[in-house]
């Protein structure tokens, strides 16, 4: 390993643990506020998570939808795209893989029957979104905002869909799949017994090897960072904007819209009204927290799905918002590390001494190397 | 002799100073826009400003207009030390600025424009029929004559401009600066616009006009103050002095130094011209279309109608073609319309013979085309990859196998490129701005230049700019090389010198058309400057 790379580790690293400590002080004083020790509540919200295979297969399972919706938004970033739209892909992906599980019949062969539910989610979550990729690049229309009001209009459809043709009645589910069910993870280790930790973390594995391969050893994934990082010098290189741009939304829609296999064919084996509940929305703090790197993404996704799920289990001494607390704080520590954000930070406070904002800028990003 | 000598011999004698500013300095960064920038204005005069893009001028009356601060000097107005002032404060002294980009409400009338921030009101409601009876009073009295009820959005540029200036008026402005107004205009605009101005200066106004158009400089102002990088270089009275003494002013000759170093270069463009005469001979027959050839390519604008406005030449193969020209006179866009990164709105690109008028950047890679771009730092590179990837980039489709990157090959190449072109550090793995200006500029010419393209014609646009002496030295010596080689070479450089001893043929760009093309043994930096700054017209 060169320094080169040791140091781009370690500036990748350095700002999630320092913020993940500061949401750990920021946790003992909301405890102690509470007359709580802060020993005895992180013991049993360890315990509660990563302490028994029940805990611990449910951290898995939330883990599984969030590195979902945290690679879609990441694939997206790497374009130079923010999705907001993952809560909708994902719903969308959820349905897709439902219907595909009706379609098929009885005693269809299982590992056909899953791949057919995959490619359906993927194909939802594309559809949803190459729409604003595509209103992007022929009307110029900011995807934000697209993403954003596709959410409303997409979550909207789909309850009309489920409410008039295909709930259970008093219910806001469908009826369950007739085949495409994944097996739960305790059907190899009998000890994730009960919880909802299904092989579909495979996939998801599968997908984050497959993301980095593609951004960081492909063509494909050299021209679409490269759009994302300067689209004039890209468009130099002889790299058509525009057509990176589509398929990059098109493909973060497809990461988001498969994340709807963990809850439909993993889990509860039908679509229900409501499951993504804010993952494709949690899956911006995921992708910002793993620095938009695919395997970044797992560990952040794993943190989040803890803090979420330790909630319940502290819950009879400090409310489960406690959590909400931490997540909080843990996403404005890692935003105020970001360059962007920290230019403006710095630039607000020295203004008044015009030259030292731009000159501290270089020193604190460039390697000490460059003399030159 | 120098400028300054000019300016110490003809100090401004004047009893009443509309606008006095003194030893301003203003950084942005490390770029010093203002450096000890002085300008006295005499009330009731028409003052030209005059420099190139990047002199300082615009800088300096934004500091005069109030939306910038100066770093250290002072500011006087109507003998009152105003110095710092804000906005408002200039509006409430009878500063106003008109802008080079109009800020108007393209969905309102002219009337509403005028009066927007100042309305005039009945019973808490625009009174609109007194607004437009307001443009019609001071129409008028300037000679500003629009109808009040038209909509902006209909206007011409040159009646938007007009607009413009009577909004400035309305608000009682006594001192009217005018930032390039005439970039816009056609020449009869331009007629009218003078006349206003003169107008606008008998009421007992005061006119600071910023230009480089010397006709224009000659014709309507009293008084001519010259910048050049930053500072105030000369200051002449416009009946004292001619069209070439103003120019030979802006383009400086603070260049001594540099011509020393080109020297090397000439004696091995000389050296190379006899090579290439020799060679002339037995390349003649073989390919009679080869190189780049532009013919009538019209590029629509921002500033001007046409930014590219009807060029027409060729580039034959073994041949550099140097454009000289002040800054934003269509250089840039004509690079680009070349290189298919800016659409065109007619005429014809061939590069070697072959038709690629619209051909995407990438098949104009592919028919041979490499391009240095003017911006290393915007479009030459990317910045945060690493100089191996720099190094591919445009090329990246030539290092792939089955959509992979084949890394080996693009490290043994980035090691290949860094030892011919001594790219220091030699470490591929650090990212393109961990590198000095000058290596950046290196992996550039690298990628462009280097024995991994296959290119006929070569687009260099500023190939040194920001590079240490060594540095450029060695870029020339492998454009010279190339050119040897039988490259077609189209080279834009704002150093009047580097053209000049680089090429084999000279152009002059003015407003978006080459004003005149001769060979560089008969070019002098004194004949380009007069065609670079529009004091002489073509032939």
């Amino acid at each position: 390993m060169t320094a080169a790379q040791r140091e781009k580790i370690e500036e990748a690293l350095f700002p999630p643990v320092v913020a993940i400590l500061i949401a750990f002080v920021a946790g003992d004083i909301i405890m102690l506020n509470f007359n709580q020790s802060p020993l005895v509540v992180w013991r049993l919200l360890l315990e509660g998570t990563w302490g028994n295979a029940y805990g611990f297969g449910q951290v898995l399972y939330k883990a599984t939808t969030l590195s979902f919706t945290g690679m879609a938004v990441a694939f997206a970033y790497r374009a130079g795209l923010f999705n907001i739209g993952g809560e909708g892909q994902l719903a969308a992906g959820g349905l897709a893989a439902a219907l595909v599980g009706f379609a098929l019949p009885v005693g269809f062969p299982a590992l056909l029957a899953i791949l057919l539910g995959c490619l359906g989610a993927a194909a939802a979550g594309g559809v949803v979104g190459a729409v604003p990729g595509y209103l992007r690049v022929r009307f110029g229309a900011h995807e934000v905002i697209t993403t954003i009001m596709l959410n409303f209009i997409v979550l909207a459809l789909l309850n009309w869909f489920i409410a008039t043709r295909l709930r259970v009645p008093e219910t806001l589910h469908t009826p369950e799949i007739h085949a495409g069910a994944i097996a739960r993870l305790s059907a190899v280790l009998p000890a994730f017994h009960g919880s909802a930790a299904n092989l579909s973390v495979l996939v998801v594995l599968l997908t984050a090897i497959a993301m980095w391969y593609y951004m960081f050893r492909t063509r494909g994934g050299y021209e679409l960072r490269a759009v994302g990082l300067q689209p004039d010098a890209a468009e130099y290189g002889g790299i058509s904007v525009g057509r990176v741009l589509f398929s990059a939304m098109t493909v973060s829609g497809v990461i988001a819209g498969l994340g709807g296999i963990n809850f439909v064919l993993g889990y509860k084996y039908y679509y229900e009204d409501g499951f993504a509940g804010g993952t494709g929305f949690l899956g911006i703090a995921v992708a910002l927290v793993g620095r938009n790197n695919p395997f970044g993404i797992l560990l952040a996704a794993l943190f989040f799905a803890t803090l979420s799920q330790g909630g319940l289990a502290v819950n009879a001494f400090v409310p489960k918002q406690m959590v909400d607390v931490l997540q909080g704080i843990v996403i404005i520590a890692i935003a105020a590390s970001v360059p962007e954000v920290q230019r403006i930070l710095l630039g607000s406070r020295r203004r008044p001494v015009t030259t030292s904002a731009l000159d501290s800028q270089p020193a604190a990003t460039e390697p000490p190397a460059a003399a030159v | 002799m120098t400028s300054s000598q000019t300016s110490a011999r003809e100090p401004v004698q004047t009893p009443t100073l509309a606008v006095r500013m003194h030893d301003i300095s203003r950084s942005f960064g490390p770029v010093r826009a203002n450096r000890d920038a002085s300008l006295e204005v005499a009330l009731g005069e028409i003052h030209a400003l005059v420099g190139e893009n990047g002199a300082g001028k615009s800088t300096l009356m934004r500091i005069l207009g109030g939306l910038l601060t100066p770093d250290s000097g002072t500011l006087e107005v109507n003998g009152r030390d105003v110095t710092g002032w804000s906005t408002p404060d200039a509006i409430a002294a009878g500063v106003g600025v008109v802008h080079q980009h109009f800020m108007l409400v393209p969905t309102l009338t002219v009337a509403e424009n005028l009066v927007l921030g100042k309305e005039p009101t009945s019973g808490g409601q625009l009174d609109y029929r007194r607004a437009v009876a307001d443009v019609k009073r001071l129409g008028e009295e300037t000679g500003l004559v629009i109808d009040g009820t038209r909509l902006i959005a209909d206007l011409s540029v040159g009646e938007a401009q007009r607009v413009e200036i009577l909004k400035t008026l309305y608000r009682g402005a006594k001192i009217l600066v005018l930032d390039e107004p005439t970039a816009v205009l056609s020449p009869p605009e331009v007629k009218e616009l003078a006349q206003v101005l003169r107008r606008v200066r008998d009421n007992g106004g005061t006119v600071i006009i910023i230009t480089h158009r010397l006709d224009e400089v000659m014709s309507l102002s009293e008084n001519i103050t010259v910048m050049r990088a930053g500072e105030t270089v000369a200051r002449f009275h416009t009946a004292d002095t001619n069209p070439a003494e103003i120019a030979q002013a802006m383009v400086g000759r603070h260049v001594r130094l540099t011509t020393r170093e080109f020297a090397i270069v000439t004696e091995s463009t000389a050296a190379a011209n006899a090579a290439s005469a020799s060679r002339a001979g037995n390349a003649a027959p073989g390919a009679p279309s080869g190189g780049l050839e532009v013919r009538n390519l019209l590029v629509t604008g921002f500033r001007r109608s046409y930014e590219v406005n009807d060029v027409s030449f060729t580039v034959k193969p073994g041949e550099i073609l140097g454009i000289a020209g002040v800054e934003g006179n269509g250089q840039s866009e004509l690079i680009e319309a070349i290189a298919g990164l800016r659409g065109i709105a007619g005429g014809y690109v061939g590069i070697g013979g072959r038709d690629v008028t619209s051909a995407s950047p990438r098949e104009r890679t592919d028919a041979g085309l490499s391009h240095i771009p003017e911006d290393r730092q915007r479009r030459g590179l990317i910045m945060n990859y690493s100089v191996a990837d720099n190094l591919i980039l445009g090329m990246q489709h030539r290092f792939t196998q089955h959509g992979s990157l084949d890394r080996a090959a693009i490290a043994e190449y980035a090691r290949e490129q860094i030892r011919t072109f001594d790219i220091r550090p030699t470490d591929a793995s650090l990212p393109a701005r961990a590198l000095s200006g000058g290596n950046q500029q290196k992996v550039v010419v690298a990628r462009e230049m280097g024995g991994g393209r296959d290119y006929s014609v070569l687009l260099a646009s500023q190939p040194t700019r920001g590079v240490d002496v060594g540095a450029i030295e060695f870029i020339h010596a492998r454009l010279i090389a190339a050119r040897d080689a039988g490259k077609a070479i189209l080279l834009v450089s704002a150093e009047l010198n580097e053209v000049l001893s680089l090429s084999d043929r000279v152009a002059v760009m003015c407003g978006g058309r080459f004003v005149v093309m001769m060979p560089a043994a008969d070019a002098t930096e004194e004949v380009l400057g007069e065609y670079m700054t529009g004091a002489r017209e073509a032939a």
